[in-house]
């Protein structure tokens, strides 16, 4: 399998690309064990995408290397492209044919044959339930839906290595719970992927290592727990409904670590970070507040989530230049709504 | 179902030249497949590519005709015939440049330079299948040609010479428009681009006026530029009538712009990204 006995399915080293005066990757360094996953998480023109068309031989880096499976993606990209497997941002899909003749035409492109090309079709139709839906046109898909034909016709020859640009942005929430089964169904049977992603929760959620960049450079490389640890212990968690008791509820509890808790004005809610004292301090939060007489909602003990370790590594939140919204949003709007209410 | 090592049934080796040249014809027709299939799914491509035609024969013929006097046998519908047929090969290739510029805004030919297949397939995929395109609408037109008192009168040899110089002139035509296609790469910009140099050189050529009814500063251009001399041969082919000098000129240009064309469009198509 290749030329490469480390075990290692992709290896990037210093890869470097300009476009004029934007510098989109400034020497970016990271290795993907094979048969595992890495989700490359960043925020809008982090440099996601260029990273995906170099590894995919579609863009001839301006400095440093990229291998996938022992393959040089320069000098020996015809070997790549045998290999890999691409899913994008956007669908490259044929809207007006059916889902099975786009599938059956990817397979004849891969040399497939006839027969062989269109039972691929069928079977990939059927493990991404587009099987009733085979026979229309792409274009009367829903959003996950042609994601889904997407990313079977990305899976057509059995590629060795995936990568998957944004697979989930501008999906719904049910869409985007769908498309996470499919891929980690995927990902049980052993093929190695990069993952691209501006959702925190999904690199959470589907990958083994997570190598976050920002302005094309990595800030940040290891598991989701590692990246947790970063930010620095537990958080605890609660609400007060009544926003004139906020400033008491702050005061009550502000002695307890040194740094000083976060609110949120809007929805009234107050993080306290505590460190590795886990329940113990969880019960002084609610003594103290209890003597202050202030009443909570919603008091809960949780790890830090990958929000607050971007917030942590770039000081600014991993989502505010994206066009879509992510679930970490929706979430915040929804708080404010039910607050307002 | 259960492996757990990464399925690699694709041999990442590199397969004989031999085979390769056999994939790089069969890759070209299931992309041509694939466009014509997109194609005739399409009501405003199938009217673009023959109603539009058919519209310019009935409006030539019974609008315009009357007014335009030609020493031609058989009147004005045996003149108007050849200039139309080549028109229609010129303005297929609008198709070219659409289809080519939204490919590469949808991302299609990004996935397409990801896989495996010759290299020269999307835009010989593109090329064939619209080169069939025009010979649908280029037997269509005749038949109305046909219906509206038109007749070929140098027997079927002619007839069919004068189809495959209009072919060999379409497909000059859509070479250029791939490369346009290719580097605007903005649908709407495209066909914008297509009609302002495709409208005044089809129109003041021979196609459906006699040059002498022109300007005389004009004639000088007219009478000179290859699509005068493209429709000048294929009339000759369909109506009778020396052939030589009109001919060699006109493959002397068609070859001039696929050799020069052809490879500005496989420039344009390796530079999309
Ligand atoms: N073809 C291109 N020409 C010019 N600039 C580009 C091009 N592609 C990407 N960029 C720029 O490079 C940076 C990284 O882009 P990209 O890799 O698409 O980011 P991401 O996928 O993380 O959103 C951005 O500033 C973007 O504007
Ligand atoms: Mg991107």
């Amino acid at each position: 399998m290749g030329g490469n006995g480390t075990g290692q399915s992709i290896l990037v080293e210093g890869l470097e690309k300009r476009f004029g005066d934007v510098h989109a990757l400034r020497g970016i360094d990271f290795a993907v064990p094979r048969g595992s996953v890495l989700g490359l998480l960043g925020p809008n023109g982090a440099g996601k995408t260029t990273a995906v068309r170099i590894l995919t031989t579609l863009l001839t880096p301006d400095g440093g290397r990229a291998v996938v499976e022992g393959f040089d993606v320069v000098r020996d990209a015809a070997a790549v492209r045998r290999l890999l497997g691409l899913a994008g941002q956007s669908a490259a899909i044929q809207e007006e044919l059916t889902g099975r003749e786009n599938l059956e035409i990817i397979g004849r492109l891969y040399h497939l044959g006839r027969a062989e090309a269109g039972r691929r079709a069928d079977e990939l139709l059927e493990r991404f339930d587009l099987a009733p839906a085979a026979h229309r046109p792409a274009k009367t898909y829903s959003g996950g839906m042609q994601r889904r034909l997407d990313l079977a016709a990305s899976l057509v020859a059995h590629p060795a290595v995936l990568f998957l640009d944004e697979p989930t942005t501008g999906l719904d929430p049910r869409g985007r719970s769908g498309m996470w089964e499919v891929i980690r169904e995927l990902v049980a049977q052993g093929t190695t992927l990069l993952l691209t992603t501006q959702y925190l929760e999904e690199a959470d959620e589907l990958a083994d290592q997570i190598v976050v960049i920002d302005q094309g450079a990595v800030i940040a490389a290891g598991t989701s727990e590692q990246l947790k640890s970063k930010v620095g212990g537990d958080v605890v968690e609660f609400t007060v409904p009544d926003a004139s008791r906020l400033g008491d509820a702050v005061a009550a509890v502000a002695g307890l670590t040194d740094g000083d808790p976060f609110t949120d004005q809007e929805t009234g809610k107050v993080s306290v970070s505590i460190g590795d004292r886990g329940s113990e301090a969880l019960i002084e939060v609610v003594r103290r507040l209890d003597a202050a007489a202030v009443e909570i909602a919603g008091l809960s003990l949780r790890r830090p989530s990958l929000d607050d370790v971007f917030l942590a590594l770039t000081g600014h939140a991993a989502e505010e230049s994206a066009a879509t919204p992510g679930p970490p949003r929706r979430r915040g709007r929804r708080a404010r709504q039910e607050a307002g209410a | 179902m259960t492996t757990v090592a990464a399925p690699i049934t694709v041999a990442p080796t590199a397969p004989p030249i031999i085979r390769q040249a056999g994939w790089a014809v069969t890759d070209s027709l299931v992309m041509a497949k694939r466009n014509l299939l997109v194609w005739s799914r399409v009501p405003a491509y199938i009217v673009f590519t023959i109603v539009q035609p058919v519209m310019f024969v009935l409006m030539f013929r019974y609008v315009f005709g009357g007014a335009i006097h030609v020493p031609v046998k058989g009147g004005y519908v045996s003149y108007l015939m050849p200039g139309i047929i080549g028109q229609t090969g010129a303005f297929a290739s609008m198709g070219t440049a659409i289809s080519l510029a939204q490919e590469v805004q949808k991302g299609a030919i990004d996935r397409f330079r990801s896989m495996p297949i010759a290299r020269s397939a999307v835009l010989a995929g593109r090329l064939i299948a619209d080169v069939v395109r025009m010979l649908i609408t280029i037997v269509i037109v005749v038949g109305i040609g046909y219906a509206v008192g038109f007749r070929f009168q140098n027997g079927v040899g002619g007839a069919v010479c004068m189809v495959l110089l209009a072919t060999g002139f379409g497909l000059a035509v859509c070479c250029i428009s791939a490369f346009t296609g290719l580097a605007i790469r903005d649908e709407e910009s495209a066909q914008a681009f297509g009609l302002i140099w495709l409208f005044p050189l089809t129109f003041v050529s021979s196609a459906f006026v006699p040059i002498q009814t022109m300007p005389s500063w004009l004639q000088v251009f007219a009478r000179n530029q290859p699509i005068t001399l493209i429709i000048n041969a294929m009339r000759s082919f369909a109506l009778g009538g020396p052939v030589a000098h009109a001919l060699w000129t006109s493959l002397a240009s068609i070859a001039g712009v696929l050799i020069f064309f052809l490879p500005l469009a496989v420039r344009a198509y390796r530079r999309t990204s």
